[in-house]
């Protein structure tokens, strides 16, 4: 999806041509946004948790470098082998020279946005590796050949009937099977068959804490431990913005991160990593990738605050009406379109403009980014370094000179109504976006300051 | 007497003139000097909320011109407001416009926090749903909203508990965005209209007959879709509504 030319709005006319498949899409993110806020509310220090947890965050990015290098110290002195990456290549790289060294071309990766953000599955692949992901919404979107839709939930854009025909497909399946039982039971076997013969495993990271050098990983599946377990080399990449200063700062951020992405109490496994056992290889691959450069501007450098909770797309209108796809970017939604123009300013020029501005996505997050004030911010950003299309720049020019004015304003208002009213086929055609499922407003007979100047003054 | 100018939003002027109409009559029912300035046009917030708001220098350089001299400013849109609340800024006239910020108002809360409110003498005998315009709501907070862990008000719902034989309906999602958004709703368009169907259905299962709000611009954008259905739910401005019998 983000090799596409194509844009969120085209991506979503595109999902919205099926409209039953929309309204079961949105039904269902609803359905867990709701299931957020019951287990929100049932917790009376709710938004004190969450100013904590964003004031947690804002130190640890202040004094990032501090406790990278405090972490660093601690987690070589665990006996974890520590790597940096610049970029999405260099991170690629060092996962692949890692495997090379101990021959192994056959992966287990639990869950991880990172690797998604670097493209590691496809860098791995052209190099001839096997990689399994054992995450079971990420194994199902990996047998369909797609990226995930949603951080969480990465196959929540399809329906059981579909991961049944790609079950048939791929595990040999009964053709027709959608009994989500007979389907997870077929997946379990897949996957216990891959852990006991993976010699090596990749997991995300959810926390790294800068005091001990040991790291969190979150699964509900507990995939990431079943991998990390009984593989002979361990690799875990993070990006930088994942460490939290203490280890005491963690309770904040487990009760906030699974309420918020699916209104459990707590994830399910919260696995912690802190030394490699006997005989065991632990990586620990720290990854830049741009997110330097985001710390640097003042505006949406909060965006690093993100815990990955998804909470943004279930709460968010326009996601639960388009789609993850329609973001083309491994991270889709309203904490995306704020992390994507960091990293491409023309490839994601659109995606700041997918968005009513309803503002829900800032009060949801947990870690309190002002995700729909830096969507507003990115827009400025990307029309003033020449990414708006030309026939916005005319028409804005147009409105401008036409607001700025009194005169025009009225005589341009007047004629518009006057179009409206005598030759409405001027408007009411397929040319118009507003017209194509809406009606145009009544021809009022004057406008209000008409009305005013007659009727007032 | 404290001095009010009365801000009419383009879009309101130019199709909803009824709107900006029960918004006067409103406010001078209830003694106030109101003032329409004439050489008013817009807000600048359909610029800038398109990633031009470094065009809107002379629109806001205009508004400072009309808007400088009163105590206070009302306007019958909350979108509009907020964005005066947070962007009007000029080079000429800085503190002007820092003042405009701090005494620009939406109506409701107008009518609640500054005029306290509390016997509107209005009758409209008919079911009417709430649309909780999301920059009224989430930025001027004119409403609790439902994300947050915190005690439930509503400005809008104090005002309209006033109005006799008004019945308001529940709907199952209170305070969900209806997909107008500026430009989104042509540059989006089919989400744009997505987003509103589902919004007016809401309405529309629980009986509304009327759909009100505080910002004409949602519900311009709900009654395009309800004329297309050739629904017999109507949109009235919540000045309409307060103004009314």
């Amino acid at each position: 999806m983000s090799t596409t030319a194509k844009t969120h709005p085209e991506l979503s006319e595109v999902f919205n041509k099926d409209e039953q498949r929309v309204n079961w899409h949105d039904e269902t993110l609803w359905w867990i946004r709701q299931k957020r806020d019951k287990s929100a509310h049932s917790i009376p220090e709710w938004e004190v948790l969450r100013e904590k947890a964003s004031q947690i965050k804002n130190n640890a990015l202040s004094n990032l470098a501090e406790y990278l290098v405090s972490f660093e110290e601690k987690a070589l002195a665990n006996g974890i082998i520590v790597h940096w990456a610049a970029d999405a290549q260099e991170h690629n790289q060092i996962v692949h020279q890692i495997l090379q060294k101990h021959d192994i071309r056959q992966l287990v990766k639990s869950k991880s946005m990172l690797t998604e953000e670097c493209h590691l599955n496809e860098y791995l692949e052209k190099q001839g590796l096997e990689v399994i992901d054992s995450d079971l919404g990420e194994r199902i979107v990996q047998l369909a050949k797609e990226p995930p839709s949603h951080i969480v939930l990465p196959c929540i854009h399809k329906k059981k009937e579909e991961i049944g025909d790609l079950f048939h497909q791929h595990l040999g399946v009964a053709a027709g099977t959608s009994d989500p039982q007979i389907l997870t039971e077929a997946a379990r076997v897949h996957l216990r068959e891959t852990f006991l013969t993976r010699r090596a495993a990749l997991t995300g990271v959810n926390f790294a804490i800068a005091e001990t050098g040991e790291f969190v990983v979150c699964t509900n599946e507990g995939n990431a431990d079943m991998g990390a377990h009984l593989a002979d080399v361990h690799i875990a990449c993070m990006g930088i913005e994942k460490i939290i200063p203490k280890r005491k700062h963690l309770g904040v951020f487990l009760r906030l991160l699974a309420r918020s992405a699916t209104g459990q109490p707590i994830t399910t496994y919260s696995s912690h990593f802190k030394k490699p056992r006997a005989g065991q290889e632990m990586h620990l691959v720290l990854v830049d990738n741009g997110r330097t450069v985001q710390m640097g501007r003042e505006d949406f450098r909060a965006s690093l605050k993100c815990i990955r909770c998804g909470a943004c797309m279930n709460t968010c209108p326009v996601y639960r009406r388009s789609g993850g796809h329609s973001y083309h970017y491994a991270i889709s939604g309203p904490i995306g379109a704020i992390l994507a123009p960091n990293l491409d300013r023309e490839k994601y020029a659109d995606l700041p403009f997918a968005s009513t501005l309803c503002g829900s996505c800032s009060n949801v997050c947990p870690v309190k980014i002002d995700i729909h004030q830096q969507l507003y911010k990115w827009r400025q950003v990307i029309v003033q370094e020449g990414y708006a299309t030309s026939g916005k720049k005319m028409s804005m020019k147009i409105m401008n000179y036409t607001l700025s004015s009194p005169g025009v304003y009225k005589t341009a208002g007047k004629a518009g109504r006057w179009v409206l009213k005598y030759i409405p086929f001027a408007v009411n055609n397929h040319f118009n976006p507003w017209y194509k499922q809406r009606e145009m407003p009544e021809v009022p007979k004057e406008s209000f300051g008409e009305w005013y100047k007659k009727n007032v003054k | 007497m404290k001095r009010v100018g009365l801000f009419i939003p383009c879009y309101v002027d130019q199709f909803y003139p009824n709107a900006g109409i029960a918004t006067y009559q409103l406010l001078k029912k209830l003694g106030l000097d109101v003032t329409y300035p004439t050489g008013q046009t817009c807000c600048g917030q359909p610029m800038a909320n398109s990633g031009f708001e470094h065009l809107t220098g002379d629109c806001n350089q205009l508004f400072v011109d009309n808007f400088a001299e009163f105590d206070y400013i009302v306007s019958p849109s909350g979108s509009c407001v907020l964005h005066l609340k947070e962007h009007l800024h000029t080079e000429k006239s800085e503190p002007q416009a820092a003042a405009i910020r701090t005494k620009v108002y939406e109506l409701v809360e107008f009518l609640v926090d500054v005029l306290q409110v509390k016997n509107l003498k209005a009758k409209f005998p008919y079911k009417v749903g709430l649309h909780q315009s999301c920059h009224g709501q989430r930025g001027l907070l004119l409403t609790q909203m439902s994300e947050l862990v915190a005690p439930y008000f509503s400005k809008p719902q104090q005002l309209l508990a006033q109005v006799e034989g008004l019945e308001l309906i529940n709907l199952k999602r209170e305070d969900e965005c209806c997909g107008f958004g500026g430009t989104f709703c042509v540059v989006e368009e089919a989400v744009s209209v997505k987003m509103g169907k589902d919004r007016v259905k809401d309405h529309q299962a629980n009986g509304a007959e009327y759909i009100t709000g505080a910002d004409m611009s949602c519900l311009m954008h709900m009654e395009g879709i309800l004329k297309r259905e050739n629904s017999n739910v109507k949109v009235l401005h919540i000045a309409e509504i307060l103004n009314a019998g």
